[in-house]
């Protein structure tokens, strides 16, 4: 499990990475929430290009990010979703929340 | 229809233990030669089934979680999740997606998960006594000689 962060021009991106599962969700979102808390973004771009594995855990990262964010008054958006995660996102709808 | 194999794991109810467990099954049910879409369905399957026991069951307290797994010759996998925790009162009402029980960041869909990624679900439960989770996923059989050498 992996998380590095870039913030530039009111965007940050958190770019995942490994196995995002409930044991390592938590220690995601305490480095994404401490580096937006910093940072106060517009923005919250979450990269999952090089996550291998993610059940209904990483659903409740992102709803949970969703809401941190419009708390910030802004947004998140999922970017580069490989195929093998494509399937739990879907079923989930929570691209219905996010942009 | 024959059994091919079976193995149990036991193991403690920390949630270290969920990778560990997906990716024991994982390799448990190589031989039948899933895709890589199979082989995702049922680790994602299991880590659901997996976690419900350690954070609903045991509420992460101290407990053992045991992993059931037969492989059939004709493809089907049949995966059983136990823990003797706290059970659920009304297993219905926790099937249904979005229902939680723990509220912070999980997503409550667990169960969602498990029905859709697996051909069956059966969950029973008793209060104090426990859960048992028992889903079964058929593997699409592509070459019956390769399984036979493996089998050997």
């Amino acid at each position: 499990m992996t998380v590095k962060t870039a913030f530039k021009n009111g965007v940050l991106i958190a770019y995942l990475g490994g196995e995002i599962d409930h044991h390592t969700a938590r220690l995601m979102r305490e480095t994404i929430d401490g580096e937006a808390e910093m940072q106060k973004p517009r923005i919250l771009t979450l990269d999952f290009s090089k996550v291998r594995f993610m059940d209904s855990s990483g659903i409740g990262l992102i709803m949970g990010r969703c809401r941190m964010m419009s708390l910030l008054g802004g947004k998140v958006r999922l970017e580069n979703i490989p195929p093998n995660i494509e399937k739990i996102i879907a079923l989930s709808g929570v691209r219905s929340i996010t942009g | 229809m024959e059994l091919l194999n079976e193995m149990t794991l036991t193991f403690a109810s920390k949630s270290m233990n969920e990778n560990f467990a997906r990716a024991a099954v994982s390799a448990f049910v190589l031989p039948l030669d899933p895709t890589i879409g199979e082989l995702a369905d049922i680790k994602t399957a299991v880590s659901e089934a997996v976690t419900n026991a350690i954070i609903h069951g045991y509420e992460y307290g101290e407990g053992s979680v045991t992993v059931n797994v037969k492989i059939y010759d004709n493809g089907k996998v049949s995966i059983k999740v136990k823990d003797k925790g706290k059970g659920i009162a009304d297993v219905q009402q926790a099937m249904e997606p979005l229902f939680s029980t723990v509220g912070g960041e999980r997503a409550g869909l667990g169960f969602a998960v498990m029905q859709s990624f697996t051909d069956s679900l059966k969950v029973t439960s008793k209060v104090n006594c426990g859960t048992t989770v028992t889903m079964e996923k058929y593997i699409i059989r592509r070459s019956r000689a390769q399984i036979a050498d493996k089998n050997s």
